[in-house]
């Protein structure tokens, strides 16, 4: 799995978890919370997406690896990879 | 401090047969009724009534993916309840509000739904939602309206079985009276058919409705009647200090002149005729009125066999004498609205004031003779000459029983 498609499966999820949000001009390297209205909950819901839909686990010292698309795409392509 | 008149000022509803008082109160009007057989989980098709209001009108979608169906009637009933009150909500200090909602139960649905979720991954824990402890607190649907509406007064629910609908008026009159608010948003709200649980509960009971047709399953006093149809929905109503209301010109729907709450004390289940008589009589006398003075019995009557009798023998005790009283119910057309049914019921009947005329119990194809209260009006309205107060009762297991007296508001009273 490519970074870009990492990039596009937390795009997928954060568009059912806040379905109000504009995810169509996302930019990589910006803090999702600096572009959207996402809170700490929303982080959880994300967390639990990954967990359901794909058995990617997360534990709680990595969230701040969530933090943009650029990073989730650095944190998780090898998780998704392994 | 007790002499504080309250009054109405706004009415927010959802019911499965009307989303504003206008269309609820025009199909009780007409006989209409709306219940539908939806499939319940483990048990297959069952009778239940369910709203059908815009949730989007006044909620983001994230909103109410993160919030509880509770919640959402109780934001859609409040919003629309203050529009219909004309209050500005941007004017006024929103730290004197109060949220007061009656809920019959709350969390039964989340939890049930939580734990079929967990099924499908090996009840694994680890897949068990962080928003199931902010849905399942009894406070749930009230502080969503707060979050709602940027309210900041006190919230809370009240949790008193299907007596919540008139317990969460009574807390917000009481409240008013205290002077601890200007305003409350106070009624009930009910999501009860989103879990099987109720309904397999009350069948276990042997108190669940069937019927091959879903609009004839809920019959309060019909002799075939046989059991409860569980509903969902909401009423809210702005209730203020008379002189607050007068001074900001608000409508004024009508005034709670008396109330009474009292307890059965001897079965978890059957009702027990002589306390609900008790409160009956007790909120008339809080009223400074006789039973003869009652134009209007909303009656409880939930469509059990047994249940519908004893509501019926303790309105034929308190009102022995009355000839002019007359009695309808609310149930066979939208079902039991549980933790909402006290405020709904109530609100079918306010414009009565206006129009003197006194919507139906309907489905009654023949009336059970233990039911047959005098002036019960089945199948088509009657208008009267003048219907000038109304008592609401409301009855819930556990035996709570709750009454409340209202009157039509007269002006030259002042």
């Amino acid at each position: 799995m490519t970074p870009e498609q990492v990039k596009q499966i937390v795009i997928d999820i954060i568009n059912e978890i806040a379905p109000d949000e504009d995810t169509s001009n996302l930019k990589a390297e910006v803090n999702l919370r600096d572009q959207m209205d996402l809170d700490s909950m929303d982080f959880l819901d994300i967390v639990m997406e990954l967990r359901k839909q794909h058995g990617i686990e997360v534990p709680e010292e990595d969230y701040p690896q969530l933090a943009s698309l650029d990073s989730c795409a650095d944190y998780l392509t090898p998780k998704f990879n392994a | 401090m007790h002499s504080s008149r309250i009054v109405i000022t706004g009415v927010g509803l959802t019911s499965p047969n009307g989303n504003s008082l206008q269309e609820f109160r025009q199909n009780l009007l007409e006989g209409i009724a709306n219940i539908q057989m939806i499939d319940i989980r483990y048990m297959g098709d069952v009778p239940a009534g369910v709203c059908n209001f815009d949730a989007k009108k006044y909620q983001s979608r994230k909103e109410l993916r993160v919030g509880t169906r509770a919640g959402s009637i109780a934001i859609y009933s409040s919003r629309e309840a203050i529009a219909s009150s004309q209050l500005d909500l941007d004017s006024i200090d929103k730290s004197r509000m109060g949220v007061y909602l009656g809920t019959t139960e709350h969390g039964n649905v989340e939890t049930e739904n939580e734990v079929y979720n967990i099924s499908k991954f090996d009840y694994d824990t680890r897949y068990w939602t962080h928003h199931h402890n902010p849905r399942t607190v009894a406070n749930n649907p009230a502080g969503e309206v707060t979050i709602n509406m940027g309210i900041t007064g006190p919230h809370y629910t009240i949790g008193a079985a299907c007596a919540a609908g008139n317990a969460g008026i009574i807390q917000a009159t009481q409240m008013l009276r205290l002077g601890e608010i200007d305003y409350a948003l106070a009624g009930g709200v009910s999501e009860s058919i989103q879990t099987f649980g109720i309904f397999a509960g009350f069948k276990s009971q042997g108190a669940l409705a069937k019927h091959e047709d879903p609009n004839m399953a809920s019959r309060p006093f019909d002799i075939d009647r046989n059991g409860i149809v569980v509903a969902e929905g909401g009423c809210v109503y702005v209730l203020e200090r008379l002189e607050d209301a007068l001074n900001r010109n608000a409508p004024i729907i009508a005034e709670i002149i008396g109330y009474c709450m009292n307890s059965d004390a001897s079965d978890y289940v059957l009702p027990n005729p002589e306390r609900q008589a008790q409160c009956m009589k007790k909120a008339i006398e809080s009223a400074g009125l006789n039973p003869k003075d009652i134009d209007l019995i909303s009656t409880h009557a939930t469509s059990t066999p047994q249940g519908d009798i004893q509501e019926c023998k303790a309105i034929q005790e308190v009102f022995s004498e009355s000839e002019n009283t007359y009695v309808n119910n609310t149930k066979g057309f939208i079902g039991h609205a549980m933790g909402a049914a006290g405020a709904l019921e109530l609100a079918g009947n306010l414009p009565s004031f206006e129009d003197n005329t006194i919507h139906p119990t309907i489905n009654v194809e023949n009336l059970d003779e233990q039911c047959a209260v005098k002036n019960l009006v089945i199948n088509k309205p009657i208008t009267i000459d003048s219907v000038d107060v109304i008592l609401n009762n409301s009855f819930g297991m556990l035996g709570i029983n709750s009454a409340l007296v209202l009157k039509k508001y007269n002006p030259s009273s002042n």
